[in-house]
Order: structure tokens, then sequence, then C-alpha cells
């Protein structure tokens, strides 16, 4: 037996040209898998983890899903508001720590404008509970003296080249509306976030009371015909916030937050719902991550055709090795060891193929994970395979040893068929 | 040592046999040559000697063993023990070494190995005297068999025959690719080890010029009663 595995070595060696292509495409679709199953559970728990550190998600009755897309991912909008009181109310339960208000509604050349309060930047956790980081400036403070400033997500500031000091002006709803830009009152830019890989990204922060000047002179979503309140009268309106969005809200105990569920959803003020981020955010990832499973077929069909490579380039071999079995047939091999022969090659091909895939898997994550978190936020994890990637790796070693039996097989009856005399 | 009686053997799909031999008997140490036209059923019929195929009728008998009366498995380690097979051409596996090709046997047959060893201290040994005899330089025993002409090639196939003493040697047209003085120079290295080793020898040629250097001249058409060699016997 080790005879026949040193001529194994020995002949794949001679033949190693052909037999490395067949290698690196093995190597090559046990890469796309892998690295496709790793960005596909990284970006889904990147996903899961849009908000983080906030307990519940507060906002009008309505459908979870679609209150955490215009709470987290601010798409679409809310059919209802909720009124300031009743939040103040739920900011007096017993179990509560925090209330962070969220208003939408306007935006800027299609990222979306958020009302908030300073709060927010201390309360807002993402990914494993990290903190939002302001690469420049600071944020906007509270109240009259934080009016007209504007603290901008990463993606913003690139997208639209901002610095520090720039102004800007903000669009009614989601802009297209000839006449609704909020151009009398142009915003400040005093902070820049670092890039998160969240929708805050892509978001401008503004106050409260900012959001309330800019709507001072507007009714009904147009402004008031013959009413012009200049940028620095309305400092003197009562801008406190009659109503908001949704709201984030800290507990002092995770243990109470079906305790806390269960109050908002009973409020008699107004109908309410409060949900849990984490599993709202699971649901609409079941919607949206629809595409990852005709990603996941694509890459299925790569190594479907690199094992086709396989069976070709080792079936096309055979005629050539037909002497080669001939040889050894009369030095006393069996046709069953021309069959280990052939499995064997294939076997080891598709498992050093394997290695390599997994290897050049590891060797990608470890140096695109910081462009790839710089530049499209994900956070890519190295780490020991996960279940799935061992099974995908089982899998095309599987396949590539099954693959191998069909010129293994073939070779097995040839060598039936020629016995000593391959008629090539 | 080489026992035929009522031998029919037909290739599967085949209507008619193509090998069909009442009696044929080479005692040991004989060197026979076997003389027959291409298309003659030679190749079959050195198969079926080597234990490689089996006849459909009838028996082949090597040392006093019918090969039909061994499993797969045992037809070949019996063959590796016994019977050294030098081809036409194309003997050698062309990533091993000269030294490697010739040690061959000795991968498969521990039989062969050890005598071997015993004659020449260890496998490797015997295989360098080996080539040595039959007039490879010493340059080219760790050359690669690709790397080596046809008359070389087929001196290492000679070598690798008679490595560990098989008490049969066949082969199948191995002069038919060298020139005549290859030819002469194989032949002799040839008969001459095999004498050396008293093994039994069986040559097919169609190269009826070798046959008087043999014991024994046997005509492929005359034992193998086939109706077409028979035909093929009868248009000559």
């Amino acid at each position: 037996m080790s005879a026949l595995l040193t001529l194994a070595w020995r002949s794949s060696w001679s033949r190693r040209a052909t037999l490395s292509l067949v290698l690196l495409s093995v190597a090559l679709s046990t890469f796309l898998l892998l690295g496709f199953e790793q960005v596909r559970t990284d970006v889904r728990e990147n996903f899961s983890q849009s908000v983080s550190g906030t307990d519940l998600v507060v906002g009008a009755r309505t459908g979870s899903v679609q209150l955490m897309l215009y709470a987290a991912f601010h798409v679409g909008s809310a059919t209802n508001n909720i009124r300031m009181d009743s939040l103040a109310a739920i900011a007096q339960h017993r179990a509560v720590d925090w209330v962070v208000p969220l208003s939408l509604g306007d935006s800027h050349h299609g990222f979306a404008v958020l009302g908030t309060t300073s709060d927010y930047f201390n309360r807002f956790l993402y990914g494993d509970r990290e903190p939002l980081v302001l690469a420049q400036g600071r944020a906007f403070t509270n109240g009259i003296d934080g009016l007209y400033g504007a603290v901008l997500g990463a993606e913003v500031a690139h997208a639209r080249r901002y610095r520090l000091g720039d102004k800007l002006t903000l669009t009614h709803g989601s802009g297209g509306l000839p006449g609704s830009e909020h151009a009398d009152k142009p915003f400040t830019v005093v902070g820049i976030l670092a890039r998160t890989g969240t929708p805050v990204d892509r978001t401008v922060h503004i106050s409260l009371e900012s959001l309330e000047a800019i709507h001072i002179d507007w009714v009904g979503g147009a402004p008031l015909p013959g009413v012009v309140i200049a940028p620095e009268q309305a400092r003197k309106f009562d801008l406190a916030p009659k109503q908001v969005t949704a709201a984030l809200v800290g507990l002092k105990g995770r243990a109470a937050v079906f305790n806390v569920q269960r109050f908002v959803s009973g409020y008699a003020g107004e109908p309410l719902m409060a949900v849990l981020p984490g599993v709202a955010l699971d649901e609409l990832w079941d919607v949206v991550g629809l595409g990852e499973k005709a990603l996941l077929g694509m890459s299925a069909m790569v190594g479907v055709v690199s094992l086709a490579g396989l069976i070709a380039v080792v079936m096309a071999g055979l005629n050539e090795r037909r002497r080669e079995l001939a040889v050894l047939r009369a030095e006393g091999a069996g046709p069953r060891h021309v069959l280990l022969l052939l499995a064997g090659e294939g076997l080891m091909v598709t498992l050093a193929g394997a290695l390599l895939g997994a290897l050049a898997t590891g060797l990608f994550i470890a140096t695109s994970a910081p462009w790839v978190q710089a530049h499209h936020g994900v956070n890519l994890k190295l780490s020991v395979p996960s279940e799935t990637q061992w099974m995908l790796l089982a899998a095309v070693v599987l396949a590539g040893g099954v693959a191998s039996l069909i010129p293994a097989w073939r070779a097995y009856r040839l060598s039936l068929a020629d016995g000593l005399s391959p008629r090539v | 040592m080489i026992e035929v009686r009522d031998l029919r053997f037909a290739w599967p799909g085949a209507a008619s046999d193509c090998v069909v031999i009442d009696a044929l008997s080479i005692p040991a140490g004989r060197t026979v040559f076997l003389h027959g036209p291409s298309g003659g059923g030679k190749s079959t019929l050195l198969g079926l000697l080597a234990g490689v195929l089996l006849p459909r009728v009838g028996s082949v008998s090597l040392l006093g063993t019918r090969w039909a009366d061994l499993s797969g498995a045992r037809r070949d380690a019996f063959r590796a023990d016994h019977v050294g097979y030098i081809f036409q051409q194309f003997n050698l596996l062309p990533y091993l070494s000269a030294v490697d090709n010739v040690l061959l046997p000795c991968r498969f047959s521990r039989l062969r190995r050890e005598r071997a060893a015993q004659d020449g201290g260890s496998p490797g040994h015997a295989a360098r005297e080996l080539l040595e005899r039959v007039g490879l330089s010493q340059a080219l025993w760790t050359r690669a068999a690709a790397q080596l002409s046809v008359g070389q090639q087929q001196r290492v196939a000679a070598a690798r025959a008679l490595i560990g003493r098989p008490e049969v040697v066949i082969a199948d047209e191995p002069t038919s690719a060298l020139d005549a003085l290859l030819r002469d120079s194989f032949m002799d290295l040839l008969l001459d080890a095999c004498h050396a080793s008293r093994g039994t020898l069986v040559f097919v040629s169609h190269d009826e010029r070798l046959a008087a250097r043999f014991d024994e001249r046997l005509s492929l058409s005359a034992v193998n009663r086939t109706a077409s060699s028979m035909q093929a016997e009868d248009s000559l």
C-alpha cells in the first residue's frame, strides 16, 4: 500500500502543471463558498446589531418591521407621531433608564435628517455595544444654543465633501418637490461622526429644536404664504417639540423588558407599541436577506463547475496514462490498485484545494478586514471556521472524492479490458 | 513450468474465440521463441500466460498453480512474485528514475525484494548490478526514464524483468523499436541474463531472424488453432 502511495505521489508530481490548475480551481470555489458564507454571516450580524444597547424602540402602533425600518434605517415614514407627554410618561416608569426621542421626515440630498437630543450620541450603541465616535468637531447642544448645528454621518460627509463649518440646507420630506427647500434656514456642520457601517453613516443629525425652527412658518408640508420668519427671529418662539416619530428606550435592567413593553402597548394616552430591536431586525433580515440564498446558490454552482473541471482533466489524462497503468498491472498491481490510485489522487487534489481555499479565505479576511470596515462598514471577523463552513469544506472534499470515482471507475474498467496491451 | 490445457478465449462481445490452444507445455529454464504475425492473438496469449486475462474454457497454470484458482488479488500478487514482463515499448514509468523503475517489482512483491536482497546485498544494489549487466552507463541510472533513449529504456525494462529472479520472463516484441545493432546487443544481454538466473523465457516476435538463438521455436499459428489463424497459415 505504501508502495502505491509513493507511486501515486511521484505520478501526480510528474503531472503537477495540470493538477495544480485543478487544485487552484477547487481552491477558488472553496474560497468563494467559505468567503461568501463568512461575509453573509458577518453582514447579517452587522445588520442585526445596527442598534444595540437599546432595549426597546417605541413608536405609534404599526408593524414591528415597519417601525424598525423608519426608526433604525430611516426608510419609509411613520403612520402617526407620538406625543412628547407620552414619552415623558414612559421615562417615568421605574424600570426605564433613559428615553431618546427621534423625529424624522426631512432629508438632505437623499440622506435622512434625524431630529434628536444630544443624548443620542451617548445612548445610541451599535455592533458589539460600540458608541458613536465624533471623528471631527462636537455634538450639537440641546436648546437654543445648538440651533442650526448639524452632525453628519461619515457617508454624508464623504459623499458631499463636507467639512466642519460648511453650510447646508435641508429639504422638506424626501425631496423632489419644487419649493420644498428649507433654504431660508441653513445649517452649519458642527461635527462629523466616524464610520459605523450602520444607517447612522447616512444620516444628518440635528436637534429637535432645530427641526421645530425650520418648520415654524410651515403648515401641512408647505410654507405659509406671506409669512417669513428669519432664522434669528425663530429663536424667540417656543421651540419645544410637541411630537416626535419614535423613541429609543434604555432600561435599568434587561429583566423588565417585557414588563415595559406591556406598559407601552397598554398606555392609555394614545396607541403605542414597543419592539425589541434585535427581534425586529431578525424579522427584517428575513425580508431583505432573500438575495443571500441566490448568492449561496451561485457559489455552489461555481463549486460544481470546478469539480466538473476535475473530472474532465483526470478523464482527459486517462488515455495518456493507459500505458502507465498497463506497466503497473504487469508488475503486480491489481485493477483495484488502479482504482485506488486514481480515486486517491482526485481526493488528495480536492483536499489540498479545499485547504488552500480555506487558507486563502483566512488570509483574505485578515488582510481586507480593516479596508472592508472602513469602506463598507462590515466588520469581518477572522475566526475558526463556523459549523456551516466546516460543512461546506466537507461537502467540497466529499464531492471531489465522489467526482474522482468517475475517472477511477473508468480506469478500472479499462485496465480490466486492456489487460496488458492498451489499445491506444 | 507453463502448462496450457484446452484453452479457449474470446474478448467480451466478440463472436468467436481469438485464442484456441489444445495443449502447450514449456519446461522450466527453457527459452522459447514464439513466432507469429501481428494480430494473431500474441498479446492476448501473453495476457493469459501472465494471468491478467482468464480463459473462457480450459486452464493456464504457472509453476503448477492454475491462474483461475486464485482470487483477483492473489493473481496480482502471484504475477508480481513469479513473472517479469517486457513490453514492446513504453515499459517504464516516465516519472521514475532508471533505478526506481528496476525496483518496481520489489515494491509489489516481497519475494522478489528478498531474492534481490540475497543477490545484491540490498534491492538497490541488485538493481544497480543489473543495470550494469545490461550495459546502462552509470550516469543514466538516476536519470528520469522519460529522458532515456528507446534502446536505453528497453535495457532498463530487461533489468526490471530480471530483478529478484522471477521464474518466468515474458517479452512481447521487445526489439521491435530497436535498430539492428541495438537489437543484437539487447538479445545477448536478455538471453545471458535468463541463462544466468535459469529462468524460463517466453519471447514473442515476428522477426524470425532471432529464432536461432532460442532453445525452442514455436509458431503461434500452429499453436493457436483458431479459424482465422488457420486461414492465415493457409494463405502463407
